[in-house]
């Protein structure tokens, strides 16, 4: 800049090309900035798409359960409408459902074919017949749930067969394609193999005992010298040593010497050759007869995917088609019932304290800056302040809710009392003055004038502070709410699972149906942030008054 | 039992009210006018004074009566049946007891066992009954006090206003109280655990297997509680969240404050607070579902080994947590600025982008910088995404790519489903918890001071 400014005098440089080249560089970099400001943006929505999105590409499968209708006769014999809980309904639901397929014989088989029901499901029949025992002697049909692996196959989630081969098996053939060596013969795809056809391996007087299988294998891992040969078997079709032997058998002086022989390559690669992709039944399933057994369930109709009632009334279970969140939807309401019974009317009182009557001294410093240190505390450790204090030094129970909702509140207050503190503040001192100018003590100034005005502002920290809690996961986890329970808790002191700890329970569990489940469970907490924080923006504009 | 106890007091609480203010009316012959205070307020001082002290003789009762029927008992128990166990194995033979009497036997309990349960069981009976006759005696004692103070010249007022005043003072403190009762219960449990570890050992060792039990030979010289790979993994994955949040949220904030029309700024701030607004359990799961695989099919595919819970898909999928974080302080920082220093720039000749890098960002840095010392901590705390998304196994390394613990992941691993804290194993977790509060507060502490500087110099 400096030495254009001593060549040119400003007028000259004005206007001058250079100017120009210079004012236009100077706006492309504003240009860019700009730019990158609204890339940042975008990625971070656009970020936020891609986990919304993923969560609703998994978990919408979870909304409905794949049902088979079943025509279930209720024998007198097997069940005695007195007590109807001791009859054996796994053997009920069993036959019921076994006499869809009269084709499937042996035990084995008959075996796979039970797999297809949810092994739940004789607990669903037993509560149909307590709950309707005039049933009994009757046919009834219900509808039962399908077990995981069907269920994700009706839904189209996995696929009954997958491709045989894998990737690094199909790259094998594929070096041997590109050296010229595959062809096709009498529609067979049949790859040319150097033989040493070695006498030993062979009786020249009885042709029909060489070891023709083990020569082919022999020359044909000439090919893979590099790679470790003891894959390349598989490649060969388990017929490729007769090949070999009609050749001898027809060249008998090729004893002893090399020759090329074409062999046959095995179903799979000869498929692959002939431009198809193999496949194979997936490994999920028992048999491919337990997956024609299935089909024939789904030609016949009886197969319905009504919506999953289930999932939000039925609790925790080991089989993915029978666990709910009824249970964490209860549990995380006595917590969250807790958490805002202790903290909304401590934090009101400390808000009120602090911005109304604490003098400014060392102690209202001291408070004030442990709020804010509070607010910013990793929510693990009040996990641990939970476990060592509540659990360890006064022996609440294990798993509580109550527990859990102490905890929850002693994160929840700090906000709580920075938004009473922000909504005490926003109500004009005209409302104090005239208030105490008509001869109101301080606290009837503030009981029955600030407060109401400032109560909308209240409830919107309170429910935005409970919808923090609602999603806090690692102090529930040190405090056990993560524990395997099957049903919905009674109290605040009994045993109970929250909604984001049975998503981290179930994102830990290894059966499929759990992913899909995991994903409608968050989709169905993030359903109640929203609700909250609707509540939220709602009463801010509803009652919020604008002095 | 509780839920009576506590429906019966407060329905006396609700009475005694009642009867205090028209004892307040019957006083002056139904004239309130000739009272010092308002009935209300006679009410309320009978309310007061009967049910929060015996609110608090309950809560103090059962706080106590655990561990005062558990001395009862050991004492109970025949001395041949006790004598020779240590402490530890006394607290089991009372567990024992307790299941029985709740009804949860496993196997045969011998007669002693059988017999102390009915004692137990009878015990905690005895306590729930004298409990209720206490609170029912201390609000009776309270309402017959109280009733009888009630004249037309009684300040009930400023009873009250004093009641609430401590009351007041004393939900403040629970502030104060909580932060000692976190400080308090890591120093002890940590300090337990340097019993037996030494401090050396654990800040400075390099090998970290807590999983593995340690002889009693062995001690605490097999050096298995190194917790430097811990932290520098928990820095690893706390850094590459800073890296890709820091640019993303400053951009987002530079872009907001000084290009983005009202409208525009008033439709996607709040978006991008909702990714502040999601809890982090959903955070952990989109690792696991979508980033880590897609990562590591990417990897394959450009001929590079990545560990399904690697560093990197731990650490991105913290930083887009951490995004609004950074934006919306920036964002505030930035605001703050004078309008007379913006505008100064931009009359001298300056295009947008030239005023915010050579005026904006240096004029609000501390505030920018206190807003990525907040996230940072965050990131160190930040518990869920780790322990879903990152590894197990403490490993010392710089490489994201590779799987590696953080401080978080070892205090849940180490600590579900245990809790006996008397293993190096549990109280591990403490140790951790300690390190990973005062890092965290240091941070806290020093982000504050210098925001609140920053605004104070402005305002």
């Amino acid at each position: 800049m400096s030495d254009t400014a001593t060549a040119k005098s400003p007028a000259e440089y004005w206007g001058s090309e250079e100017q120009k080249r210079k004012t236009a560089r100077r706006h492309a970099a504003d240009k860019r900035l700009q730019y990158c400001g609204l890339g940042a943006i975008g990625l971070a929505i656009l970020l936020l798409g891609i986990l919304v999105a993923s969560l609703i590409r998994t978990g919408h499968v979870a909304f409905v359960q794949t049902k088979v209708q079943l025509e279930i006769p209720l024998d007198a014999s097997r069940i005695d409408a007195k007590k109807p809980a001791d009859a054996n309904y796994r053997l009920i639901v069993r036959n019921a459902f076994r006499a869809l397929f009269p084709n499937v014989k042996g035990n084995k088989a008959l075996r796979n074919v039970d797999r297809i029901l949810s092994s739940e499901a004789r607990f669903i029949v037993r509560d149909y017949v307590i709950a309707n025992a005039d049933m009994v002697r009757k046919t009834v049909t219900l509808e039962l749930a399908l077990s995981d692996p069907f269920d994700q196959l009706h839904k189209g989630v996995i696929p009954s067969q997958v491709e045989a081969l894998t990737l690094r098996e199909i790259e094998l053939f594929k070096t041997l394609v590109s050296r010229n060596v595959v062809s096709i013969e009498n529609d067979r795809a049949v790859v040319q193999v150097d033989a040493f056809i070695d006498p030993k391996k062979i009786l020249p007087d009885n042709l029909a005992f060489g070891e023709y299988g083990s020569i082919v294998k022999e020359g044909f891992r000439s090919y893979f010298l590099q790679r470790g040969a003891d894959t390349s078997d598989t490649l060969l079709a388990p017929d490729a040593g007769d090949a070999l032997k009609a050749y001898v058998e027809a060249n008998l002086d090729s004893i002893g010497k090399t020759a090329q022989v074409k062999v046959p390559l095995a179903g799979d690669y000869d498929a692959i050759f002939k431009g198809k992709v193999p496949m194979k039944t997936n490994p999920r399933f028992a048999s491919p007869e337990q997956i024609a057994a299935f089909k024939s369930l789904e030609i016949r109709g009886l197969l319905s995917t009504p919506f999953n009632w289930e999932l939000f009334f039925n609790s925790d279970s080991r089989f993915p088609e029978q666990a709910g969140l009824a249970g964490a939807i209860v549990g995380s309401f006595y917590t969250l019932l807790v958490c805002f019974l202790i903290s909304f009317p401590m934090g009101i009182a400390a808000a009120i304290y602090l911005e109304e009557f604490a003098l400014t001294n060392r102690i209202s410093d001291l408070i004030e800056v442990n709020i804010n240190n509070l607010a910013a505390v990793p929510s693990v450790v009040f996990g641990l302040l939970g476990l060592a204090v509540f659990l360890g030094f006064f022996g609440f129970p294990r798993s509580a809710p109550l527990v859990g909702g102490m905890v929850l509140s002693l994160m929840t207050l700090p906000t709580i009392i920075i938004a009473t503190r922000a909504a005490l503040k926003a109500v004009p001192p005209s409302i104090r003055e005239a208030a105490l100018g008509v001869g109101a003590s301080r606290h009837q100034v503030i009981l029955h004038h600030v407060l109401p005005v400032a109560m909308p502002g209240i409830l919107t920290g309170t429910i935005i502070g409970l919808a923090q809690a609602l999603g806090e996961t690692a102090p529930l986890l040190l405090i056990g709410m993560n524990a395997f329970i099957t049903s919905a808790p009674g109290g605040i002191l009994e045993p109970a699972t929250a909604l984001p700890t049975q998503i981290f329970s179930w994102a830990d569990s290894p059966e499929r149906g759990f992913v899909s489940r995991t994903s409608a469970a968050i989709l169905v907490l993030l359903g109640f942030l929203v609700m909250m924080n609707a509540i939220a923006v709602f009463l801010r504009q509803r009652f919020e008054t604008k002095w | 039992m509780l839920t009576i106890v506590f429906a019966t007091l407060l329905a006396l609480t609700a009475a005694s009210y009642i009867i205090g203010r028209r004892r307040a009316y019957a006083v002056v012959g139904g004239a309130p006018e000739n009272l010092h205070s308002r009935p209300v307020y006679h009410g309320a001082f009978v309310a007061a004074w009967v049910g929060i002290p015996a609110f608090f003789l309950v809560l103090v009762w059962l706080a106590l009566q655990g561990p005062v029927v558990d001395v009862l008992l050991v004492q109970s128990l025949p001395a041949e049946k006790t004598s020779g166990l240590d402490p530890a194995q006394i607290d089991l033979l009372v567990s024992e007891i307790k299941s029985v009497a709740a009804g949860n036997i496993f196997g045969q309990p011998d007669a002693i066992v059988r017999a102390a349960a009915q004692q137990y069981k009878s015990w905690q009976g005895i306590a729930q009954w004298a409990m209720f006759a206490c609170a029912l005696a201390a609000a009776m004692t309270g309402l017959a006090l109280t009733r009888r103070r009630i004249s037309a010249a009684f300040c009930a007022r400023h009873s009250v206003e004093r009641v609430m005043n401590i009351i007041m003072i004393s939900c403040s403190l629970v502030a104060i109280l909580t932060t000692l009762g976190i400080v308090i219960s890591l120093m002890v449990e940590a300090l337990r655990f340097f019993d037996r570890v030494s401090p050396a050992a654990f800040f400075f060792g390099l090998n970290w297997e807590p999983q593995i039990p340690i002889r009693e030979d062995q001690g605490t010289a097999s050096g298995a509680f190194g917790a430097i790979p811990v932290f520098t993994g928990t820095l690893l994955i706390a850094g590459i969240a800073l890296l890709a949040a820091v640019p993303t949220g400053l951009y987002s904030a530079v872009y907001l404050t000084e290009y983005a029309n009202p409208r525009v700024r008033a439709v996607i701030k709040p978006i991008l607070e909702v990714l502040a607004g999601i809890p982090t359990v959903v955070y952990g799961f989109f690792a696991v579902l979508t980033v880590a695989p897609a990562m590591r099919s990417f990897g394959e595919t450009i001929g590079m080994d990545i560990a399904p819970n690697s560093a990197l898909a731990a650490g991105a999928v913290m930083g887009i947590m951490i995004i609004p974080f950074i934006s919306s302080f920036s964002d505030d920082a930035i605001n703050a600025v004078p309008k007379s220093m913006r505008e100064g720039s931009y009359g001298l000749g300056a295009t947008k982008a030239e005023t915010i890098k050579n005026v904006l960002l240096p004029a609000a840095l501390p505030g920018i910088m206190g807003g990525v010392l907040l996230a940072a901590s965050r990131a160190i705390g930040e518990t869920m995404i780790v322990v879903m998304a990152a590894g197990l196994i403490a490993r010392l390394t710089a490489n994201p790519f590779e799987a590696v613990t953080t401080v978080t992941v070892q205090i849940v691993t180490l600590l579900i489903g245990d809790t006996e804290f008397d293993n190096p194993k549990t109280l591990a977790a403490f140790a951790l918890g300690l390190v990973l509060f005062v890092v965290t507060l240091i941070l806290n502490v020093f982000a504050l001071r210098i925001v609140q500087k920053y605004r104070e110099k402005y305002e």
